[in-house]
């Protein structure tokens, strides 16, 4: 290249520094544009046709979309008892998932943050974190070969004289709870780590018991952390569609949408409407819980 | 935090358990892929490792296995890209609706995945009348792979000072070279873990994808998914489902050693990088810098 190209070349560079520099909004018009355009324009955009979506109707006879206004899906929805079941049934087990992670959850994270030694707390992390990432599928499918009637679950029990749940909803609780709960320990541990040694130093030394020191110091500070988890664990199993299928007969919000996504979209695009809007009264609580601060 | 020995122990045997809870499923499906029978009936009459060069032999889950790698690799290149621009603008500056960001970000992986899924299916197939394909399915794990790039990379660049930059473009640095030699150095551990960890999230996704992949298509998730019910596939299916945790571990370990090698020693370490770039370069800064007054 010559030199001329060299200085032709950069100057093209150069000027478009020249137009950032000291131009704080351009700056971030040009860093947002990408990254805006995507979720706002794609993702947001999309969930809004989905609902627009659910105000359609499909033909009886011919299968066809008819694209305007009606309320048929919402009416299904609120007409039919079994839509009501789903619902219930689906909010339900994500609440108790919610509660099982939490408490199975807390004092793992709390022996990781403030007891386990620095070595222990390294290895316990790596032991929470792989599976966290990992498989989420061939979880399952090893839950479903578990809890099979000639599974591991019932030969362990046999010589009790107990069965194991088998498949249904009791499986789909304890699957979901398996498969969130490093969602709940990450987030609790973080917010753990976060309270100072001092505080609860302070506490024992006015003379607290631990049990008092639980309660008045630990909890209280690390509560927006549990909701934090809470997050995750209520959402991945209010839409999870895989594990019910698995490991039960049961149908639940998920289910009936993946069924009906290419026969009745619009009955499809009404039911997702049913997770965001309790997804979204959810994250409204949690901001003010305090929660986003640990996410 | 001072306890009893009792409450210790106590502690000591809810990790146990948990951790026990945790792997138990893991370490059997493992003896299933060893599994002898084709059953799932436990214990495994005898161990074989029959299982393994069949699933390696399996075509359709060979190209489901390219697939995985193919829209992995372009789901996290964007996402690397709007992760990175996105943590920049609200690490770096002040603007209405900063905070805002940091929740639509979120949003996708906030929400169910199915109503990502329900949504671009619907916005593909009903209002753009785009076919489902590999396009698609790249387009879906983008939108989530972004909120952990953008994590990564704004909680380095919060340990970052902002100082830094400012040192460069008072030396005479313009927007591009601030960017080349000392926020990307800065940041660049904090880049190779976002980018394995939405890698990993990609690899094993298969809400979304199920809602957004052709029917032609399968990546390796949606490949285990349909050949599960088949019971004389079964062995296969447990093979590779071995194979795909061994491969998902990798990614997710390496970014946890990464995040972690830098930990408290991130501003320095980065930092320091960075001024050494900067010395490089030194000679074109100083003739700058002396032009400027």
């Amino acid at each position: 290249m010559t030199t001329e190209a060299v200085a032709e070349k950069r100057s093209v560079g150069r000027r478009l520094a020249g137009l950032f520099h000291g131009r704080p909004r351009l700056q971030v018009g040009a860093l947002l544009a990408g990254p805006l355009g995507w979720l706002v324009i794609g993702y947001l955009g999309s969930l809004a046709l989905l609902l627009v979506a659910a105000f359609w109707t499909v033909s009886p006879l011919s299968g066809e979309l008819d694209k305007t206004l009606s309320f048929e899906s919402f009416e299904i929805l609120f007409d039919e008892p079994v839509y009501r079941d789903i619902v219930v049934r689906t909010v339900t087990i994500a609440a108790l998932v919610t509660v099982t992670d939490a408490v199975i959850a807390f004092p793992i994270a709390f022996y990781m943050a403030k007891i386990a030694s620095r070595r222990m707390k390294a290895i316990l992390v790596v032991a929470v974190l792989l599976p966290l990432w990992s498989s989420y599928l061939v979880k399952v499918l090893s839950w479903r070969t578990m809890l099979s009637a000639d599974g591991i679950i019932n030969w362990a029990l046999e010589p009790f004289g107990l069965t194991g749940p088998e498949f249904g909803n009791t499986a789909v609780w304890l699957v979901m709870s398996y498969l969130w709960l490093p969602f709940m320990i990450l987030p609790i541990y973080a917010g753990l780590e976060r309270i100072p040694n001092s505080l609860i130093s302070a506490s024992e030394d006015l003379g607290a018991s631990p049990l008092t020191t639980f309660r008045r110091v630990i909890l209280p500070l690390s509560f927006p952390a549990v909701v934090a988890g809470s997050i995750f664990t209520f959402s991945l199993t209010l839409g999870d569609y895989i594990t019910p299928r698995l490991v039960s007969n049961n149908q639940f919000i998920g289910n009936v949408i993946y069924n009906n996504i290419s026969t009745n979209l619009p009955l499809a695009s009404a039911l997702a409407l049913v997770p965001i809007v309790v997804m979204i009264a959810y994250l409204l609580v949690a901001r003010k819980l305090g929660a986003f601060e640990h996410i | 935090m001072r306890l009893s020995r009792r409450s210790t122990n106590l502690l000591r045997l809810a990790v146990g358990i948990g951790l026990a809870f945790i792997y138990i499923p893991l370490i059997v499906l493992a003896i299933y892929a060893f599994n002898a029978s084709n059953t799932t009936a436990w214990p495994p009459p005898g161990l074989t490792l029959d299982w393994f060069p069949k699933a390696i032999e399996e075509e359709f889950a060979r190209e489901a296995f390219v697939t995985s790698i193919k829209a992995g690799t372009i789901a996290t290149a964007i996402a690397l890209v709007l992760g990175t621009l996105a943590s920049l603008a609200v690490a770096r500056h002040r603007f209405f609706g900063r905070e805002t960001i940091s929740f639509l970000v979120i949003l996708p992986i906030a929400l169910p995945g199915i109503v990502t899924g329900v949504a671009f299916n619907n916005t593909f197939t009903q209002v753009l009348g785009i076919d489902l394909t590999l396009f698609t399915v790249i387009v879906g794990h983008a939108t989530f792979c972004i909120v952990v790039v953008y994590n990564n990379v704004i909680a380095r660049l919060r340990r970052v000072s902002a100082s830094f930059e400012e040192a460069s473009a008072d030396l005479g640095a313009h927007t591009w070279q601030t960017f080349r030699f000392v926020t990307l150095p800065s940041m660049r551990t904090a880049l190779a873990a976002g980018g394995l960890l939405a890698f990993a999230l990609s690899f094993d996704e298969i809400i979304v994808t199920n809602f957004t992949i052709g029917p032609g298509e399968e990546t390796l998730p949606i490949w285990i998914f349909r050949n599960l019910f088949r019971s004389q596939q079964l062995p296969i299916v447990n093979a590779v489902a071995v194979i795909v945790v061994l491969l998902s571990i990798i990614p997710v370990y390496l970014a946890h050693r990464l995040t972690r090698e830098e930990g408290g020693a991130a501003g320095g370490r980065g930092a320091g990088r960075g001024d050494r770039a900067g010395k490089a370069e030194g000679g074109g800064v100083e003739t700058e810098a002396t032009a400027i007054p």
